[in-house]
């Protein structure tokens, strides 16, 4: 058992990580059996993770593949007559049923869903079910779940989504302590701003833009509190 | 006045534009050039210059088209009207439908495409200037396009062709080489394994030559590869770069 790389290494597709049958193939890689031996090498392009005997990549570039339990910021596209198709930024158009919204009974033939959620509203949902061969199932029943009046919405790379919480969530702790704002995060890489000052508002789009973009790098999160509280002095200062 | 061409190769063994006969024309390349598409790629190679947009894995319209085990790939070839002598018409031609479906095939085979089941990825390749062995520069383009859009891949795939010129195997042939030459062999392969993903060959080769044409274009790839290695990680390097700066000033 071989291992070819360092942790956090950057790695492109098809770059060899490690050689050996006893090694765990993590998120991001896919094996090959080359001479009867077998090569674990990654599919994306990403940072080389190496747990015990288990490599994998975090990937840096990707789409949203949606997963059950995930938490998502979504947008109604189209209203049906028992349920609306949300685009949750995927591959797959999300669906949204009468049932997992409204608690009472529901006749289609004397109400309109239209009357409930309209095209462009923007929900925060959860996803209860989703393989292979159906479209993912969300829902408006949960804790904090509901349609989302006010706030600024920004869209970034899902895969960035993890750097953004921190690891327990210290990020988005530190950010949310930090400007006093209320932020909603989507898995699918919507994130909703909710603050009444606009220059606070600015100030942490700017924030996540920041850890978006040196996500691959180490010390992020003081670097975001340095940065936070310069900005922070800099607004005072103007007032 | 025109005067007629007698020979590719000058007197003084160097090719017109003043290459050797195993010598490359310049690269580069950019990614992430576009921002409303998923992932991109800007490739100038000699005075090609192809721009590559992908998009994707996404929901994919005509829904009859969708397979249920699988993502389809679709591969839109285009030459732009000024990118050719003579203004080209905007519809796609013969050779663009050709290439779209070789391009496709190529690349169908790298992807791992059934992870996403009824979906697509689209790749839209314009071509804005051509002078020969487009074909390859636009696979290139392609499967760096797919990199910065995170689809997961096999391999990056890397294309350079080869061809005879004046009874010479010469590596990456230009526009007048091509049309002018004895033969053209284009070949695209995943170079960490070497698995061939395109080989053509248009004209008459001896089998010795296929050979030798072959183990020419695998050197030539891996020159290339190293390229696109290295365009695909600049985004992220130049960053680290900036922060190691700014950790220097600290000091």
């Amino acid at each position: 058992m071989t291992i070819l790389v360092t942790r956090n290494q950057l790695v492109i597709p098809g770059e060899i990580l490690a050689r050996g049958s006893e090694i765990k193939a993590g998120g991001g890689v896919f094996r090959k059996k080359v001479n009867n031996e077998t090569e674990i090498y990654a599919s994306m392009i990403g940072l080389a993770q190496i747990r015990k005997n288990r490599v994998g990549i975090v990937p840096l570039e990707g789409c949203y593949i949606p997963l059950e339990g995930d938490i998502v910021i979504g947008k109604i596209t189209r209203v049906g007559i028992t349920s609306w198709n949300v685009d949750i930024r995927g591959p797959y158009v999300g669906s949204l049923r009468v049932g997992n919204v409204i608690e009472r009974d529901f006749d289609a033939l004397r109400e309109s869903l239209d009357r409930i959620l309209q095209v462009g509203d923007i929900i925060k949902a959860q996803i209860t079910y989703f393989d292979r061969m159906r479209d993912p199932v969300l829902t408006l029943q949960g804790r904090g779940l509901r349609k989302i009046n006010n706030g600024r919405l920004i869209e970034v790379d899902p895969v960035k989504i993890p750097r953004i919480i921190g690891k327990k969530g210290s990020m988005i702790q530190l950010l949310k302590n930090m400007t006093n704002t209320q932020i909603i995060i989507g898995q699918n890489g919507r994130i909703i701003i909710v603050t009444n000052n606009l220059e606070i508002e600015n100030l942490v789009e700017r924030a996540i833009r920041k850890i978006v973009a040196e996500a691959h790098t180490s010390g992020l999160t003081d670097r975001i509190r340095e940065f936070l509280e310069k900005e922070k002095m800099e607004l005072s200062y103007k007032k | 006045m025109n005067e007629e061409i007698t020979s590719l190769i000058r007197e003084d063994g160097l090719r017109l534009d003043g290459r050797g006969l195993h010598e490359l024309r310049p690269i580069s390349m950019r990614t992430g050039v576009l921002d409303r598409a998923d992932g991109s790629c800007y490739l100038t190679w000699g005075n090609n210059k192809i721009i590559c947009a992908v998009y994707g894995p996404r929901e994919l319209h005509p829904k009859h088209l969708a397979q249920p085990d699988k993502a389809i790939v679709r591969v839109e070839y285009r030459l732009a009207t000024f990118s050719v002598g003579e203004r080209k018409s905007p519809a796609p031609r013969r050779r663009e439908y050709e290439l779209s479906k070789i391009l496709t095939e190529s690349i169908n085979n790298v992807l791992f495409l059934e992870k996403f089941p009824n979906g697509t990825i689209d790749l839209f390749i314009t071509v804005l200037d051509a002078d020969g062995g487009t074909r390859c520069a636009a696979l290139t383009a392609a499967s760096l396009g797919l990199a910065d859009a995170g689809i997961p891949m096999r391999g990056i795939v890397t294309g350079c062709a080869v061809g005879k010129v004046d009874g010479k195997i010469v590596v990456d042939l230009s526009d007048i080489e091509d049309k002018e030459g004895k033969g053209d062999m284009p070949v695209a392969m995943i170079f960490n394994t070497g698995e061939l993903t395109l080989l053509q060959c248009d004209g008459t080769f001896t089998p010795e030559e296929v050979e030798e044409g072959l183990k020419l274009s695998k050197t030539a790839i891996g020159q290339i590869y190293q390229m696109q290695r290295k365009a695909l990680l600049a985004k992220y390097s130049q960053i680290e770069e900036h922060l190691d700066e700014l950790d220097e000033e600290e000091e």
